[in-house]
C-alpha cells in the first residue's frame, strides 16, 4: 500500500473523529438542556407543563422518525446556509447535530427519570429550588447513566458520520464508499471498516470505564 | 406556644377524575420540645399529613402554622427558607447515592449557600453526634440500613432545625436497629430541644419515644392525647386495633371462646403484683388468660390482658370487682372486636 493511501486514511481518521466529537459536543449543547426541559415539564417532572412537553415531544419524534440518510439530503439547503457548502466534514456536522440533539434529549430525559423521586423530595424538604434540584441532585445522581448515554450517542454518531460518506461527507466512511464501492478496492474498504471497529471499541471502553469509576451506587 | 398548628386541614387528590379525600378537617397542635407520634394504618393519610407540615403537600383547605407563621401566605422563596428549618427523614433514607457521607450531610448547607469549610466543620460535629465518625468517606451503598438512617438524621440536623419530621423512619429497619435509632431521636430531642414529629404504623415506636400521639384513620383524626392515656383507654376502634395489633388479635379473638371477656390494663405497680392469681384464689373460679402483653411506656411497665371469665354471672361480677379493687382498668371486650 503506498504512502498516499496511508496519508489519506490518517486524514480520514482525523475527519471521522472531528465529525463525531464535533457533533456530539454541539449535540449535547442543544440536547442536554432540551432533555432537562423534557424531564422538568413531563408528567412527573418538577414543573409539569403538558403544552411545552407535548410540543417538544412531537418535534423530537418527527426528527427522530426521519432516517439519517434522508435527513442528510433534506438538510442540504440548510447546511449550505450555515457553513456555506454542503460537502466535507464540517458540513456533515450540521445534519449530524440535527439528528443527534433530539436523540440526546431523549437519552438525557430517560437518565433523569431514573433518579429516585424520594431523593428529589428529600432535597425539596431541605428547601432546594428547582434549579438546585436539577444541578445538584438530578445531574449528579444520574451521572453514570448520563455518561453511558453519552457513550452510546458517540458510537451512534461515529456510525452516522461514516454513513455521510455516501454523499461526500469526508472521513473513513467517505473513503470506504469511494474506494471500496466505486473502485472495487476491497482492501481499502476492509481497512476503513476495521479502523471504525477499533475506534468504536475504544470509545465504548473508555466510556464504560469512566462511568463505572464515577458510580458509587455499587460496592 | 404550639410550634406547629394545623387548622381545619383538608387535602383532596384528583385521581382519574375522582376526588379522594386524603385528610378530612384535621386540627392538631404540637407543642415545642414534644415528641409527637402520628399513627395510623397504611393509607390512613399520615404521610400526607406530615408533608403538609413542611408544605411538600399543599392543603386543599385549611392552614398550617409553623412558629406562628401561616405557610400558605409565604412566597415560594420564603417557603424554601422555612423548609430548610424543618429537618425530615424518611423510611428509605433518600441519601444521595453518588455522594459520600460527609457530602450528604453538607448537602442542605450547600443548598443554603454555606461556605464549604464551615459546612464540613458542622458535618463533622454531626457525625460525632450520630456516632459515625469513621464512616466520613463511605458511600451510602457501603452502609447498613441503621447507619444510613443515622446519616440521614445528621443531614436533617445540619441546618439546626427546630423541628424534625420522621416519616416511617424505622419501618425499614430491624427491631434492634429501630431501638437504637429511636434512642438517638429521643436523645436529640432531650439535648437539642428539637420538636420531633414521628409518623409510624407501629404502636411500639409510639410507646417507646412519644409523649403525645394522634391517631389517623381514613383521613380523620380520631383520637389525640397522652400516649399512656390512649394506651390505657383506647376509645376508638382504630386505637384499639393499633394497640392490639389487628392482624394478631382480630381473628383469634373470635376463636377464643368465653361467655364474657374483659380487657384489663395494668398500671405502674400493679404490673408487678400477682393480681390474677390473687383474684382466682379469692373468688375461687378459673380465669382464662386469652392474651397478654406488657409494654414499656416511657419507663413505666404497662400491661394489657384479655381475660375469659367463667359462665357464672355472680362470679364474673366478683372477679371484675376484685380487679377494680386492685386498681386495674377494666373494659368489656365485645365479640365483633
Amino acid at each position: 500500500m503506498n504512502e498516499k493511501v496511508v496519508e489519506m486514511i490518517i486524514q480520514g481518521i482525523g475527519e471521522t473523529l472531528y465529525m463525531t466529537m464535533g457533533s456530539v459536543i454541539i449535540g449535547y449543547i442543544l440536547g442536554l438542556p432540551l432533555g432537562i426541559l423534557l424531564y422538568v415539564t413531563g408528567k412527573k417532572g418538577l414543573k409539569p407543563n403538558p403544552i411545552v412537553y407535548r410540543t417538544l415531544d412531537f418535534i423530537i419524534n418527527i426528527i427522530r422518525s426521519i432516517p439519517f440518510l434522508i435527513l442528510l439530503i433534506l438538510l442540504i439547503p440548510f447546511t449550505r446556509f450555515v457553513v456555506g457548502q454542503s460537502y466535507g466534514s464540517t458540513a456533515t456536522i450540521v445534519p449530524l447535530v440535527i439528528c443527534a440533539a433530539p436523540y440526546i434529549a431523549r437519552v438525557v430525559e430517560s437518565s433523569l427519570m431514573e433518579v429516585d423521586a424520594g431523593v428529589i423530595e428529600a432535597a425539596r424538604s431541605m428547601g432546594a429550588s428547582n434549579f438546585q434540584i436539577i444541578t445538584k441532585v438530578l445531574l449528579v445522581e444520574a451521572r453514570t447513566s448520563l455518561m453511558m448515554g453519552f457513550t452510546i450517542t458517540t458510537g451512534l454518531l461515529l456510525g452516522y458520520s461514516a454513513m455521510s460518506g455516501t454523499v461526500g461527507g469526508g472521513g473513513l466512511g467517505d473513503i470506504a464508499v469511494r474506494y471500496g464501492y466505486y473502485r472495487w478496492q476491497t482492501d481499502i474498504m476492509l481497512i476503513t471498516v476495521i479502523l471504525l471497529i477499533i475506534i468504536f471499541q475504544i470509545i465504548q471502553n473508555i466510556g464504560t470505564k469512566i462511568s463505572n469509576k464515577f458510580d458509587h451506587r455499587k460496592r | 406556644m404550639s410550634v406547629i398548628e394545623i387548622k381545619n386541614l383538608t387535602k383532596k387528590f384528583e385521581i382519574d377524575g375522582n376526588t379522594v379525600v386524603a385528610l378530612n378537617n384535621i386540627n392538631l397542635n404540637i407543642e415545642k420540645g414534644d415528641i409527637f407520634g402520628i399513627i395510623g394504618m397504611s393509607g390512613a393519610g399520615k404521610s400526607t399529613l406530615v408533608r403538609s407540615i413542611n408544605y411538600l403537600e399543599k392543603p386543599s383547605e385549611g392552614s398550617v402554622y409553623v412558629d406562628g407563621v401561616n405557610l400558605g401566605k409565604l412566597s415560594e422563596k420564603e417557603l424554601r427558607k422555612t423548609r430548610s428549618n424543618i429537618g425530615m427523614i424518611f423510611q428509605n433514607f433518600h441519601l444521595l447515592e453518588q455522594k459520600n457521607v460527609i457530602d450528604n450531610i453538607c448537602f442542605p448547607l450547600e443548598i443554603r449557600g454555606v461556605k464549604r469549610a464551615d459546612a464540613k466543620r458542622r458535618a463533622k460535629e454531626l457525625l460525632e453526634l450520630v456516632k459515625l465518625e469513621e464512616k466520613e468517606k463511605a458511600f451510602p451503598s457501603q452502609l447498613s440500613g441503621g447507619q444510613k438512617q443515622r446519616v440521614a438524621i445528621a443531614r436533617a440536623l445540619a441546618t439546626n432545625p427546630e423541628i424534625l419530621l420522621c416519616d416511617e423512619a424505622t419501618s425499614a429497619l430491624d427491631p434492634q436497629t429501630t431501638a437504637s435509632i429511636l434512642e438517638l431521636i429521643k436523645n436529640i430531642n432531650e439535648t437539642l430541644g428539637i420538636t420531633v414529629v414521628i409518623i409510624t404504623h407501629q404502636m411500639s415506636v409510639v410507646t417507646t419515644v412519644c409523649k403525645r400521639v394522634a391517631i389517623i384513620d381514613g383521613g380523620n383524626l380520631v383520637e389525640e392525647g397522652l400516649v399512656e392515656t390512649i394506651f390505657e383507654h383506647p376509645r376508638t376502634d382504630a386505637a384499639k386495633e393499633l394497640i392490639s395489633g389487628k392482624k394478631i388479635s382480630y381473628t383469634p379473638m373470635k376463636e377464643l371462646i368465653a361467655d364474657r371477656r374483659i380487657r384489663i390494663v395494668f398500671k405502674e405497680n400493679t404490673a408487678y403484683e400477682p393480681v390474677i392469681a390473687n383474684v382466682i384464689l379469692k373468688v375461687q373460679a378459673p380465669i382464662n388468660i386469652l392474651k397478654a402483653d406488657t409494654k414499656d411506656i416511657g419507663g413505666r411497665a404497662v400491661g394489657e390482658m384479655i381475660l375469659g371469665l367463667p359462665d357464672d354471672v355472680e362470679k364474673q361480677e366478683a372477679i371484675i370487682t376484685e380487679l377494680k379493687n386492685a386498681r386495674l382498668i377494666v373494659t368489656e371486650v365485645d365479640y365483633n372486636e
